[in-house]
């Protein structure tokens, strides 16, 4: 028996060892052809953007980019909608999921088939909704008295209509990643190892589950804000501020300081990607809506 | 503190306030997810005057321009999906089964990552200076080959060209979908087959693409709904000259192109519905695959 094993693990490194040290033309070549793809056009834009000096090559472009007032009012309200995105997504998912695992394993169902709603309402539809619900004023029934004015009329209002629509985009990846997160960690025993060490729930909450889930959070954020910051459609439809639009509208009559924030927000997207490669330790699979 | 232990019994009362600590999510997509959604859903089956009818529903099917929108619409997701699909999962094979270097599978896995999300404006912008009439592969061709791209009727703005455009998010998404999927191959099949006397054309058509022909087509189905929703590469790549759905859609946002708000909220209705199908798809066919895979 063990003889015949030996024979057979022999064989089997024997045979397996030509066929990995076997140059595979198909492999390379179809690998070369995909990195070609993914940097042509980076390339592109980048020597395009350090062209806008005839005859030398020169970060102008990105000096007169920077130098925009408009761009970093743009870029700042992009990074505190993606932040508070991050922070209400965040609260929505880690008390839901917490909360089904531990006592509402029946509404595992439903909340599943809500986080997968954003991918059937794409966000060009879901904007159409958000504005047609909320440019009319939210009337007590049967009432003419408005308990909320109509949200699409004034910044704060438009602001949170931002970044709800962020939210519900934002869901599945925070909802699942938070969700998984639990899963590994075994909320249920650590519940209950606290509670018999005599932790309240908000002891429980802050210093047992959250910690515990930093990098599941972590990598939910990062998604969230590559999503968030660049993202056009609800942010044009809503008339907000945003870094999208800015940068589509500059797109219209400038040529190089465009390519040079392009350029920019394709570095800010593979840092938050990066980041989440480390923190989940390469095991994150990170995607995105557009 | 006692009825807070873990295995409380559902008795009526504390069952309600069980569903109290979900209640904030539920609001929440109530508020703005399915309240947006049921309004889109009433409004299509809404005439002017504010009664039931279902002529919005039937005009879409009438209206030459509607059916073309869809049309090109799934015209674009499927040749892009198809391609997409093709590509990414020439790439997952060779860093998988291909036999190339680990470190190269993790560039692959990272760089899919970026690509992926790196859409909407900076794509566009990124394509123009590809592909555009200065840009640098049409410059490429003609400097170095002689051949003007731009004179074979060939256009960054058209169905080609937008195609091109959406590959570049696309092929990376079947990167990540497709990497574990071909991880899940076991050595032993392909022992097994090779012990049988299979060749390894053999082994790939009898054994390895069965068993990845539903998560290869599950896949597909997910890059066709990303496509089919896409609207911000399209917009600024094309200006909305290319009239895809999402850009009619758009346009009826911004003011009643199509003279009857109720057709615009049948015409958004039917992009869900395309979708919804295309999502119930990839869960059918992804339940499939993990009877052999994972």
């Amino acid at each position: 028996m063990n003889d015949s094993l030996y024979k057979y693990l022999t064989w089997r490194a024997l045979r397996s060892k030509p066929r990995d040290r076997k140059f595979n033309f198909w492999s390379w070549f179809w690998y070369l052809l995909g990195a070609l793809y993914f940097i042509l056009p980076l390339y592109a834009t980048f020597t395009f953007s350090i062209e806008m000096q005839r005859d030398t090559l020169s970060f102008l472009a990105y000096e007169k980019a920077f130098a925009d007032k408009e761009f970093w009012h743009t870029f700042g309200y992009s990074n505190l909608v993606a932040l508070l995105t991050i922070l209400v997504s965040a609260l929505l998912s880690i008390p839901t999921a917490y909360w089904i695992r531990l006592r509402l394993p029946q509404a595992r169902r439903i909340v599943e088939f809500i986080t997968l709603l954003p991918f059937v309402v794409p966000a060009i539809i879901l904007v159409f909704g958000l504005i047609r619900i909320y440019s009319s004023s939210f009337n007590i029934p049967f009432t003419d008295i408005a308990l909320i004015p109509p949200l699409t009329n004034f910044r704060a209002g438009t602001t949170i209509l931002l970044v709800a629509g962020y939210t519900v985009l934002a869901l599945p990846y925070m909802y699942r990643s938070v969700d998984t997160g639990m899963r590994t960690i075994d909320v249920a025993t650590l519940t209950e190892a606290a509670q018999s060490l005599g932790a309240d729930w908000k002891t429980i909450m802050l210093r047992v589950i959250f910690p515990n889930l930093r990098s599941a959070l972590l990598s939910g954020a990062l998604l969230t804000f590559a999503i968030v910051v660049g993202e056009v459609t609800i942010a044009s439809f809503l008339g907000v501020p945003a870094f999208g639009p800015y940068l589509f509208l500059l797109g219209q009559h400038r040529a190089y300081e465009p390519a040079a924030l392009s350029f920019t927000s394709f570095l800010l997207t593979w840092m938050a990607m990066g980041l989440i490669q480390l923190v989940t330790g390469g095991q994150g699979q990170a995607t995105g809506a557009h | 503190m006692a009825n807070t232990t873990i295995s409380t019994n559902a008795a009526t009362p504390s069952s309600l306030r069980k569903w109290a600590g979900v209640v904030p999510f539920f609001l929440f997509a109530i508020l703005f997810l399915i309240l947006p959604s049921l309004r889109l859903f009433v409004g299509s089956f809404t005439n002017n005057a504010g009664q039931f009818t279902l002529d919005n529903i039937l005009q879409l099917f009438e209206e030459q321009s509607i059916l073309n929108a869809y049309w090109l619409s799934i015209r674009i997701s499927a040749v892009t999906a198809i391609g997409g699909g093709i590509f990414g999962f020439l790439l997952a094979y060779s860093v998988t089964v291909g036999g190339l270097p680990k470190q190269l599978r993790s560039v692959l896995i990272t760089f899919s990552g970026v690509a992926s999300n790196f859409a909407g404006v900076p794509l566009a912008f990124a394509f123009v200076a590809t592909l555009g009439r200065t840009g640098i592969i049409t410059a490429i061709l003609k400097d170095v080959f002689g051949f003007e791209i731009y004179k074979t009727g060939f256009n960054l703005y058209s169905f080609l060209g937008l195609s091109l455009t959406y590959l570049y998010f696309q092929f990376p998404l079947m990167v990540l979908v497709m990497t574990p999927a071909l991880d899940g191959l076991k050595r032993e099949w392909r022992e097994a087959a090779e012990n049988l006397g299979a060749s390894n054309m053999q082994y790939w058509w009898r054994v390895a693409l069965p068993v990845l022909l539903p998560s290869i087509l599950g896949s597909m189905i997910l890059l066709f709904g990303n496509a089919f929703g896409a609207y911000a590469t399209a917009y600024a790549l094309t200006g909305g000259a290319l009239p895809i759905v999402t850009i009619q859609i758009g346009a009826q946002i911004r003011g009643d192109v199509l003279h009857n708000p109720g057709l615009g909220y049948a015409m958004a209705m039917g992009m869900v519905v395309i979708m919804a199908i295309s999502l119930a798809g990839y869960s059918w066919l992804q339940s499939k695959s993990e009877r052999w895979l994972k």
